[in-house]
Parts: structure tokens; sequence; C-alpha cells
């Protein structure tokens, strides 16, 4: 089951991403995610994968999305702890990824 | 190549069976010995062409999606992802990677995924009468 758990520390929010990441479930992700920063407008939103089993590009359309809302509050995003699996699909859209 | 294995399958255009279409295709290519790798490249391709169907091929209506993954000889899976959906004006601009008529959470790296982890796709989509995806990838050889 995908899941998403978000901790707080300082300026940062973490999400820590869990399961498989497809079309079906980066709606919940998204809307879960996207609630906490419209609340707490951290300075970074830092996505960590390394719970994620799978991702297809809906993963990459959600990194995309949250760097376009958090470049619209004065904040950015980093991509942390991205399994190999998670790392081809990041390199097809040449995302970086920050351990 | 001739198949000495293929599963065919129906199913609605909602996304709660992009999981249901990649794991079934999963199953069956566990029989030509691949390495995890290969499944996993396999397992993301369907989902890219199963999420395009669903997404861009019924926009605005539930369709039916149909898959059949076959075990050809020489250990190459085939997988044939299609619908009777819209279709695609133009398949080359719709092939292009970051093209994408799905909104601002679409990456549009669907057909650039499915070219980047299998050994060959086709597409083949007319107006009105819908699209058929067609990909191959050669399994095994740990």
């Amino acid at each position: 089951m995908t899941q998403v758990t978000l901790r707080q520390e300082d300026d940062t929010l973490t999400a820590q991403l869990a399961g498989e990441i497809d079309h079906h479930s980066a709606a919940a992700l998204r809307e879960q995610i996207d609630s906490r920063v419209r609340a707490a407008v951290p300075a970074v939103l830092a996505l960590d994968f390394s719970a994620v089993t799978f991702m297809d590009s809906s993963g990459v359309g959600l990194i995309l999305g949250r760097h376009r809302l958090m470049d619209s509050l004065g904040g950015a995003v980093t991509v942390r702890h991205a399994p190999p699996g998670v790392r081809r699909m990041l390199a097809v859209a040449g995302i970086e990824c920050k351990d | 190549m001739k198949a000495w294995n293929t599963v065919k399958i129906t199913f609605p255009s909602k996304s709660v069976n992009e999981g249901f279409a990649r794991s079934a295709v999963a199953a069956l290519a566990s029989q030509a010995d691949p390495t995890l790798e290969q499944v996993a490249d396999l397992k993301t391709a369907v989902s890219e062409a199963v999420t395009n169907a669903i997404v861009h091929g019924y926009p605005d209506v539930i369709g039916t999606v149909s898959l059949t993954a076959s075990l050809l000889e020489g250990n190459v899976m085939r997988v044939v992802v299609a619908d009777r959906g819209v279709g695609i004006p133009d398949v080359a601009r719709a092939m292009e990677p970051l093209f994408t008529t799905g909104g601002p959470e679409r990456a549009g790296l669907g057909f650039a995924v499915m070219e980047s982890f299998m050994d060959t796709v086709k597409v083949r989509s007319a107006p009105g009468k819908g699209t058929r995806v067609t990909m191959t990838k050669r399994l095994g050889g740990r």
C-alpha cells in the first residue's frame, strides 16, 4: 500500500514515501503533501523515496508538481534516498537525487 | 517469432487497474527466468502504456483496455496494450519527451520511458479509433 508520512523539522518538511507510486496512487500523495505544505509553508520540501518499491513517470510528475508549488511559495524541493529502480526513472527525467 | 505462452486480459480504464496490469505481466515474465532488473523494466513500461490508455485514450469515459502478453521463442517477451479511445493525431509528436496533454501533474515521459526500458516500442494510432502499443524485451541471461 502506498503511503506518505510527513515530518517537520525546523524549516524542512520531509515526506517519507512508501510503496508503489503510479498514476493511481500519486493523486492521494499529492493531496496530502500539498495540504501540509500550504499549511506549514516550509523552506524545503524533502521527498524521501527510500521505502518506495515501484515508481513510473507519475512519480516524476509528482516531483515536478511539488517543485512548482514550492517555487510559488519561495521554497525548494530536494529528492533523497532513491533506491536503484527509482534512480533509473529519475535519470530518464534528468532529476538529481541528493542522499 | 512464435509464442509459447500468451495471456490476454481486458479491464475497464480505471486507474486502480494499473497495478494489476503490471503485476500480471511480471507474473508471466517469471516463466522466462528474467533478472530482477528486467522484471522492473517490464513493469514500468507496462504501467506507462496502461496509464496512457487510461489518461489519454479515454479522457472522459471509462472504456476497455486490452493487454496481451506473450513469451516468444528466443526468450523474448511481447506486450501489446490497446484501447479503442480517442487516438493520437500525431504519434511522432506524442512520443517526444516532455510532450503531454495530461496536465501539469503529468511528466510527458511515458513513451520515453517505454523506449528506454524496452528493446522495441511501436505505436499505431488513428484519431477516433484508438491506440495500440507493441513492446518487446529479451529476458533471461543471468
